[in-house]
């Protein structure tokens, strides 16, 4: 990202964003303040420690969750204020999630685990069909659509995944550890194929990661410490 | 939407066969026993109503004493022939006035012998009862007054007696009088009561008197009215003139009784009527008790599938999707265990009433009405566990294990 491009409001943007668990002594500050914006186009990974709050502030932009207090806004629109079935709404149409450990449906083929996003936008299945096998052509599963979760080895399960997360079209792709079940080569595949699709297709990513050669093929990395962005750096040379 | 939710659940429940089955069978045996048991009274009800119409609709029948509830039989004195005379030449509106007397005798014929119930009457009997003749000719006037032993038998009687041989002309053994055979019934079948009507001997009254009985008592008076006619009308005549001819002072009970038969099979009817009721309340117990264990086997199912929950709503799904979801899988479920318990139960009548010799009557609405039931147990004991599907929060979802 360069500074001297001009930019309208942010695709993401927290604002003193807190989130507290529980109440009195017990309370856990998960986030403790976070501002953060995050623009169109961007590849960004989020890095810390253990308990840092990293999947919290994912859950918030991924609009899974609300802040307990501060803002957080997505595309301008202040995600706090609008109701469970309107969050549902946002993430049908604009982000597309990645979580860790696959989360695919068993014994479910990988074209409809693809086409599950699908599903619930009421589109016909022909065209369900069309749209799925091609986002598993994108990441390179041809001749697997047929296969069980169960069939489908690590790597290619996270594939499935990602197809069902890209198949949307989605504005935002939110990966929270995607390669953290995975080996080393299988990693940079995935890693490959995440950064291709923010390249050629203009989708931002936001990726959580505790490995730094992960982490490098973002173009700017976010660490978080208990509950608060410690640094915040681009990394060009990346990849 | 619907549609997916229909496939979705048709998978589900194939996946999980034998639970889905052991599910349902609650269901099942709900709606198997109301199909059923309906099936079965409509067949009797028919068989009853069929049995009724060839009564004739409008047969009475006089006894000695009173019967009925709660009383016990009567030593009143027996009806005699001058009784039957009477009733013939005095009662306006009736077609035909037949005496009854009844003794279970053997008969015998060459080396087969029977033991079957010898009726003493007239010729009005056949009309009373409605009994055509398959063969041969009834009494003669001479036979009636003369007392000759002339008899006229039934199909079974002929069956277990002569084979296939020709019995008219034969000489039959009753009891220990020789009798020629004048007459075959036609066949009647099974009385409403299971009594085979047809195995049965006639003999004119005199004769039966006579020769079989040692007396002149007549145990019941048939009296068919005639068309148009009101058999309440024609109930009362019988009893005035009775009561004349036993000498009963105006207050004293009866001590004989006059009936209506269709009151007597429509009271038969009204006791079917209380046990369908009765069965029915069985059936809605079963169909609760299967209703709850849809409820527990859908919450199980929520519970198991928690994770995937939690990646449909993370996805995209809305609330009433979700809630859409399990509950078309209850209602799948519950709608399955129907079809089951429906064809179950037709099959359960379709043995009984071939077993009772019965008709088997489909009755297409109260088929529709347990289909309906068990879509509204589906959609009653399903919302529960899909409210809480959908109400999952995704984040916790997600992490479960
Ligand atoms: N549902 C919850 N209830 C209570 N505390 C929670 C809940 N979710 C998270 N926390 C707490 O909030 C803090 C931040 O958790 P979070 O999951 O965001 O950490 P993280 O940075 O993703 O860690 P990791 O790298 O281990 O995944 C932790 O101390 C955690 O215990
Ligand atoms: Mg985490």
């Amino acid at each position: 990202m360069t500074s001297d491009r001009q930019e309208a409001a942010p695709l993401v943007e927290l604002r003193e964003a807190t989130k507290v668990y529980g109440s009195g002594p017990a309370a856990v500050h998960a986030l403790a303040g976070v501002n953060l914006a995050i623009g169109e186009g961007e590849f960004v990974a989020i890095m810390g420690p253990s308990g840092s709050g990293k999947s919290t502030a994912m859950n918030i932009i991924g609009c899974l969750d609300t802040p307990t207090a501060g803002e957080y806004r997505f595309k301008g629109i202040a995600v706090g204020q609008l109701s469970r079935n309107q969050r549902t709404l946002l993430r049908r149409h604009f982000l597309g999630f990645v979580f860790q450990g696959f989360n695919l449906l068993a014994r479910t083929t990988a074209v409809e685990n693809v086409e599950l996003p699908l599903i619930y936008r009421g589109m016909a299945p022909a065209e369900r069909r069309r749209l799925a096998l091609g986002a598993l052509r994108r990441v390179g599963l041809e001749g697997r659509e047929h296969h069980t979760s169960s069939e489908l080895s690590g790597g290619q399960q996270q594939r499935v995944a990602i197809a069902r997360a890209i198949v949307t079209d989605p504005a935002v792709l939110l990966a929270d550890e995607p390669t953290g079940n995975l080996d080393t080569k299988t990693s940079r595949e995935i890693m490959e194929l995440v950064a291709t699709l923010n390249r050629d297709q203009g989708i931002t990513v936001i990726m959580v990661t505790h490995e730094t050669d992960i982490a490098a093929y973002a173009r700017r990395a976010i660490r978080f410490l208990d509950g608060r962005v410690e640094s915040d750096v681009p990394r060009r040379e990346a990849a | 939407m619907l549609f997916e939710a229909i496939k979705l659940a048709r998978q589900t429940i194939q996946r999980n066969a034998l639970r889905s089955f052991l599910t349902i069978l609650g269901v099942v045996i709900g709606v198997a026993a109301v199909i059923a048991m309906v099936t079965i009274g409509n067949g009797t009800t028919a068989k009853v109503t069929a049995d009724l119409a060839k009564l004739g609709t409008n047969l009475l029948f006089a006894r000695p004493g009173q019967f009925g509830p709660g009383r016990a039989s009567t030593d009143a004195k027996p009806f005699n022939m001058n009784d039957v005379d009477a009733l013939k030449s005095q009662l306006l509106d009736v077609r035909a006035v037949a005496p009854v007397a009844q003794k279970s005798v053997k008969v015998v014929y060459r080396a087969e012998n029977r033991t079957t119930i010898v009726t003493g009457t007239d010729n009005d009997y056949f009309v009373t009862g409605d009994w055509l003749l398959a063969a041969g000719r009834q009494f003669l006037e001479g036979e009636i007054r003369g007392g000759r032993a002339a008899c006229i038998i039934g199909q079974t009687v002929r069956e277990k007696l002569f084979g296939y041989a020709d019995p008219i002309g034969q000489n039959l053994r009753v009891g220990n009088v020789s009798c020629e055979v004048i007459g075959l019934l036609e066949t009647k079948g099974q009385s409403s009561t299971g009594l085979d009507q047809d195995d049965t001997v006639l003999l004119p009254l005199r004769a039966f008197h006579r020769r079989i009985a040692g007396n002149t008592d007549v145990g019941t008076i048939l009296v068919s009215a005639k068309d148009g006619i009101d058999t309440a009308k024609v109930q009362v005549d019988i009893e005035r003139l009775l009561r004349e001819r036993r000498h009963i002072s105006p207050g004293a009970e009866d001590d004989f009784s006059v009936r209506d038969m269709k009151q007597l099979v429509q009271t038969t009817v009204g006791t079917t009527t209380v046990l369908t009721g009765l069965l029915g309340a069985v059936a809605a117990v079963s169909l609760l008790v299967g209703g709850i264990g849809i409820m527990n086997i859908m919450l199980v199912s929520v519970t198991e599938r928690t994770r995937e929950i939690g990646i449909r709503l993370a996805i995209g799904a809305l609330e009433s999707q979700v809630l859409t979801q399990f509950l078309v899988e209850a209602v799948v479920l519950s709608l399955f265990g129907g079809l089951i318990g429906i064809l179950l139960g037709l099959g359960l009548a379709w043995v009984t009433t071939t077993g009772l010799n019965v008709p088997f009557l489909i009755d297409p609405t109260i088929v529709l009405i347990a289909f309906g039931f068990s879509a509204l147990v589906g959609v009653i004991f399903g919302y529960f566990p899909a409210r809480r599907a959908a109400g999952l929060d995704p984040i916790e979802a997600l992490r479960h294990e």
